[in-house]
């Protein structure tokens, strides 16, 4: 079935009747051409991609939980390109051209929606970072535009610009950065893909990895053996237990990261707001609940939920930066797991199993980047070799020495 | 959260650094080949479940301890001195 607006009248007309699950509740098949484990924002892009671009469609999606039940269900939906390093820039454009197109390719709507990204600058070193960090963006065919105080009050007026503590020097627009509805972007590719074919089999958890002379040969599930000769690994926060599955040690250190969101408000943040003195970003969803975040708990975690300092801080962030929202209603706050890697940057790359693709290291980045993940690991599992905008994404650049550092924090998990 | 410091007592997560699991106590040795430095500094097990790790007591004794810990309900069940391990 296809989506438009005629749809959506006629079956208001009569009443709702004739709408279609989105996708099949598929059962596993003994075996597939290839295999992807993980249903999150990833994974689904993978299979539609592999399917779309590579014509490959006799393969699965196998989800422990339902699909979008991770982190693409529970992060706070900012999507930018404004990386700076080589490697990282370039996927991150690649990425931010795909989500542009996104809506009209798969017929659903992500609720894409480019409202401009504003991150504040509060010092002169800070200005000079960001003013290169544009120059990057600019070279990169991206756009960028540096901001005084003044040019930030016309934007953001609501912002307190009287505080001493932390004063506002500017900020660096991007324009074309903006969010997304997540759960749409699960189930638009989800639903993408299924009527290409893909399998989407749901309550399958991947209990083990199936390896017959180096090679990968299936896997095991709770819903039993499947074979295939081709598995990726996209289960982001539990990369590290997968990965095991195959005998691997990943750089990969599972971290919790928070976020919160307000009871709904008519519109008053028409931006994404980052404040650049303490960990606070804000947005305003289309229902009008204010969504906002800050860092990392700082300490390995599984658990979906995280601990009461990281609350007070951002809640301090975001009342130095904007008063306003104090008399605002917190409803809700959640955690996700986040993959964090050393160098805070992604790996989609082989392993040593021939046939068996990784693809994470995404830590809290990993919305923005789920069409040219998706687009780039496809891409790998179907020709096995690196797609050129993610060819960096090396999972051994740690031995080698090539880390996408973006923030230049060092080889810890914690630190980006 | 708090962690029960043996030379401080009960204190808030807020006092301690976090550096990470303590594989960090099992350096190689210099002359090591380079893929144990890369496995020393980089891999990780990253267990869901029980695991020991480092923390730094910054605002309290300044001492380094290992905590052992279940990271999926984040209850603590020892706190140790790396300073006394070391000792033995
Ligand atoms: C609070 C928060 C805020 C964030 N904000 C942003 C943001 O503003 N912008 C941004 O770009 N990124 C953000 N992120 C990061 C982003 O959400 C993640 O990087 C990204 O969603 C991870 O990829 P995924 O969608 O594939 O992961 P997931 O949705 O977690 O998918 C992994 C899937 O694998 C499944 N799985 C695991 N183990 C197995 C197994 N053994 N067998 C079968 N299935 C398995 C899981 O159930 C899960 O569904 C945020 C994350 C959080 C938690
Ligand atoms: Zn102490």
């Amino acid at each position: 079935m296809r989506y438009s607006g005629f749809k959506v009248i006629t079956e208001g007309l009569f009443g709702n009747k004739g709408w279609k699950p989105a996708w099949r509740d598929a059962a596993p098949k003994a075996e597939y051409d290839a295999i992807i484990i993980g249903g999150g924002g990833h994974g689904l892009a993978t299979a539609y991609y592999l399917a779309k671009n590579h014509g490959l469609t006799n393969i699965a999606v196998l989800e422990k939980g339902w699909l979008g039940s991770g982190n693409i269900g529970r992060n706070t939906t900012i999507v930018r390109a404004n990386y700076f390093l080589p490697g990282n820039s370039e996927f991150y454009s690649h990425s931010l051209k795909l989500w542009e197109g996104l809506e009209a390719d798969l017929n659903y709507n992500v609720m894409h929606s480019q409202r401009g990204l504003i991150n504040l600058f509060h010092s002169d070193g800070q200005r000079d970072a960001f003013a290169r960090r544009g120059n990057a963006m600019i070279n990169q065919g991206d756009d960028a535009i540096l901001l005084d105080r003044e040019g930030v009050r016309e934007h953001l007026p609501y912002l307190d610009f009287e505080q001493t503590r932390f004063p506002i020097y500017g900020g660096l627009l991007h324009p074309r950065g903006g969010s997304a509805r997540h759960d749409a972007v699960a189930w638009g590719y989800a639903r993408g893909a299924d009527r290409r074919g893909v399998d989407l089999i749901q309550n399958c958890e991947v209990t083990g990895i199936d390896v017959a002379n180096g090679k990968v040969v299936g896997v095991q599930t709770t819903r039993g053996p499947i074979k295939a000769a081709k598995v990726g690994i996209v289960v982001a926060g539990r990369s590290s237990q997968v990965a095991a599955m195959a005998g691997m040690r990943l750089p990969i250190e599972s971290h919790i990261l928070q976020a919160f969101v307000t009871e709904g408000l008519k519109p008053v943040i028409n931006h994404v707001v980052s404040f650049g003195m303490g960990h606070f970003y804000i947005s305003q969803s289309d229902k009008g609940g204010l969504v906002f975040g800050g860092d990392l708990d700082f300490y390995a975690s599984y658990a979906a939920r995280g601990n009461l300092p990281m609350v007070e801080h951002v809640m301090e962030a975001g009342m130095t930066l904007m008063p306003m929202i104090g008399r605002a209603k917190v409803l809700r706050s959640w955690g996700g797991i986040m993959d964090m890697s050393p160098d805070g940057s992604p790996i989609i790359d082989r392993t040593h199993v021939e046939g068996l693709y990784l693809d994470c290291g995404w830590n809290y980045g990993g919305f923005k980047a789920v069409p040219a993940s998706g687009w780039c690991m496809a891409h790998l599992m179907a020709t096995d070799t690196p797609h050129d905008v993610a060819r960096r994404f090396r999972l051994d650049r740690f031995a080698t020495g090539h880390l996408l550092d973006e923030e230049g924090t060092g080889s810890q998990h914690n630190l980006h | 959260m708090r962690l029960k410091c043996p030379l401080c007592g009960d204190r808030d997560r807020r006092e301690f650094y976090y550096s990470g699991t303590d594989d960090y106590l099992n350096r190689p040795a210099a002359d090591a080949p380079l893929s144990a430095w890369d496995d020393h500094l980089h891999n990780r097990t990253n267990p869901a479940g029980l695991t020991r790790d480092l923390w730094y007591h910054e605002q309290g004794c300044a001492q380094w301890l290992a905590v052992t810990r279940n990271t999926i309900t984040h209850e603590i069940m020892a706190v140790d001195l790396v300073a006394k391990e070391r000792a033995k």
